[in-house]
């Protein structure tokens, strides 16, 4: 690192060109000038502190929320062990904490709205990173598009949620009578739905940002060579990408595995094991958001804190591999 | 041979463009519904804006009229304590990682941020709960600010490194070769300088936390009265949303529909200014 040891230099200089001042008997002011370097290196020191002070600030953070969860999930580890990941009753009452029912609709709701939402993310990724890049110019259309999907990518789940309350529950419940299954409306099948419409907006991005991040010179070759628009997105653009929009898919999934607030308002809350994507359940979002301010006992409450260290584990982890295949493809 | 090699290449154009078309069909038909999201919130919402909506204690069922003064002043004050409590932190530890950027210790605080980044907003709830919540007895606007600040950091943090990484080696230089301090070379130079990517990134943050519910379920909690006490219940925009679309009442539902539209305009605009700032402010070294 050049730039400390400039000031070191410097303050050095200073020093020595302030000693030849003392000889020259100008006192007072070369002690002036000394005491002044001395405030402000002290004055160094404690900023190079503070940054210090504020990055392990960051750091313990994180130690101290994962610690947290584990300490809180230990007394429900003690009362159900590890018979709590594949006990499917949960009942607070008589104090039985089985998380099966939760693990399964988590993992329904999210894999189902990937599966939904994968077509039209990519389409749209494909529109702004091949046919249409709004880099280039007099693109008006897609650079609206482009805005209007980064603009609805903000809206907060909560209004999703609300949304989906007034507007797909009565479609789903609509298409349930007409397939002849108990019209609920609410459910894993509804959940998942307005899942994949809150991924989209943002695996389009990711998969517009890795679709521009393949080189211009391999399409240039594949064009050269007279290949058409699709079979340059079909044969170079694609597999070139694959790894990367992996990734996005990847961090999509954590993303919808932990959605609280709009699955926990269109899922219907019910902690039985869900029998087909049509019946009500929870995920273990939506479980911690309806009851964790119920939970009265000190084992239900660890419970809820187990869910969500397991949560917390799952999404981390997608989460951190989906950015490590990123990295490693942007490089 | 000739005639052969035409009709191949007019199929394989006639397939490119059958594709382009079903892609830009595609598009269409996944921009539909979230458009449509969009229109159904402004028209549900605009009905209700009126003055007394800003101004007023939402009434109990069976009143006409109220409004969501409570939920906006206590968003205000949530989302303003939660952004005092990140910027120190966020632009500090920034500053670290811009600082030494191959240091082991920043890149153990760098992987933080990734992990912070990914943690459901749900679990940062429980945790600000069982640091703030449990020991003080009561759920308090302050414990929401936290849990909120939590998940703004790493949002700030990264947009501020992004653009402290780019500041260039030589103006540094200069700044020290001057004999000016450190801490006055990052604080007057380098911090000015990338003034539109820290301050993007803060609002930005802003932006992504104002309408976040799930941490404030059971730390803020809601209070139906105006109430200006850090330490005590307090509303806000998402949850008054939360807890009014679930009720049964339609009049309900109607201020639920316009504090959607004020959240979903506030977050517009927050995200209109960071824009300006980013096309006006940034320097070109």
């Amino acid at each position: 690192m050049p730039e400390p040891l400039l000031t070191h230099t410097s303050d050095k200089q200073l020093s020595s060109a302030s000693s030849s001042a003392e000889a020259s008997r100008s006192d007072s002011r070369s002690r002036r000038l000394a005491s002044r370097i001395s405030h402000a290196e002290r004055k160094d020191q404690l900023f190079r502190q503070a940054l210090l002070i504020a990055g392990l600030i960051v750091l313990c953070l994180v130690i101290a929320i994962f610690l947290t969860l584990i300490v809180g999930s230990i007394p429900s580890f003690r009362a159900t062990g590890i018979h709590f990941f594949w006990g499917k009753v949960w009942d607070p009452v008589t104090e039985v904490f089985g998380a099966l029912p939760f693990l399964a609709g988590t993992l329904l709701t999210s894999f189902l709205a990937l599966f939904i939402s994968l077509p039209f993310s990519l389409s749209i990724a494909i529109f702004l990173g091949e046919y249409f890049p709004p880099e280039k110019g007099k693109n008006h259309i897609a650079g609206v598009i482009r805005e209007a999907v980064e603009l609805i990518a903000g809206i907060p789940s909560v209004i999703y949620g609300f949304w989906g309350l007034f507007v797909l529950v009565p479609l789903v419940r609509q298409l349930e009578m007409k397939w002849n299954v108990l019209p609920y409306g609410v459910g894993i099948l509804t959940a998942s739905l307005i899942l994949a419409l809150m991924i989209i907006p943002y695996a389009a991005s990711l998969g517009r940002e890795i679709i521009n991040m393949v080189p211009a010179e391999l399409k240039e070759a594949a064009y050269s060579l007279g290949a058409t628009r699709w079979e340059v997105i079909r044969h170079v653009v694609l597999p070139y990408a694959r790894t990367g929009i992996f990734a996005g898919i990847l961090l999509s999934l954590g993303r919808a595995l932990g959605e609280t607030m709009a699955v926990t308002m269109v899922i219907g809350n019910t902690s039985v094991l869900p029998k087909n994507i049509f019946s009500p359940g929870n995920t273990l979002a939506s479980v911690i958001a309806n009851e964790f301010t119920e939970a009265a006992s000190k084992v239900y409450l660890s419970a809820l804190i187990e869910l969500g260290l397991v949560l917390f584990l799952v999404t981390t982890i997608i989460h951190l591999i989906g950015k490590r295949i990123i990295k490693q493809f942007s490089t | 041979m000739h005639l052969n090699s035409i009709k191949h290449l007019r199929r394989r154009q006639l397939i490119s463009a059958s594709i382009r078309g079903m892609v830009l069909f595609f598009t269409a038909l996944t921009l539909l519904p979230l458009v449509y999201i969009l229109i159904y919130i402004i028209k549900q919402g605009i009905g209700s804006i009126n003055w007394s909506f800003f101004t007023q204690l939402p009434r109990p069922v069976g009143e006409t009229g109220g409004g969501i003064a409570n939920a906006l002043v206590g968003s205000l004050i949530i989302v303003g304590l939660a952004t005092l409590l990140a910027i120190p932190i966020g632009i500090f530890s920034a500053l670290y990682l811009s600082e030494h950027p191959q240091g082991r210790l920043a890149g153990m605080i760098r992987f933080c941020v990734e992990v912070l980044t990914g943690i459901p907003s749900i679990v940062v709830g429980i945790v600000a709960y069982d640091w703030l919540v449990r020991p003080m007895g009561s759920f308090s606007a302050f414990s929401g600010s936290v849990a909120l600040s939590i998940m703004m950091l790493p949002i700030m943090i990264r947009s501020a490194e992004e653009t402290l990484k780019r500041f260039p080696t030589h103006l540094r230089e200069a700044s020290l070769a001057l004999g000016v301090p450190y801490y006055k070379t990052i604080l007057q130079v380098l911090l000015p300088c990338s003034l539109s990517g820290v301050l993007s990134g803060i609002i930005l943050s802003v932006a992504r936390i104002v309408g976040e519910t799930a941490p404030l379920l059971f730390t803020a909690f809601g209070n139906p009265y105006l109430s200006f006490h850090i330490f005590h219940p307090m509303h806000s925009l998402p949850l008054l949303i939360y807890n009014y679309a679930i009720s049964p009442y339609d009049s309900w539902h109607q201020l639920a529909w316009g504090a959607a539209l004020v959240l979903l305009c506030w977050i517009l605009l927050l995200n209109i200014l960071t824009r300006m700032i980013i096309r006006k402010w940034s320097v070109r070294y």
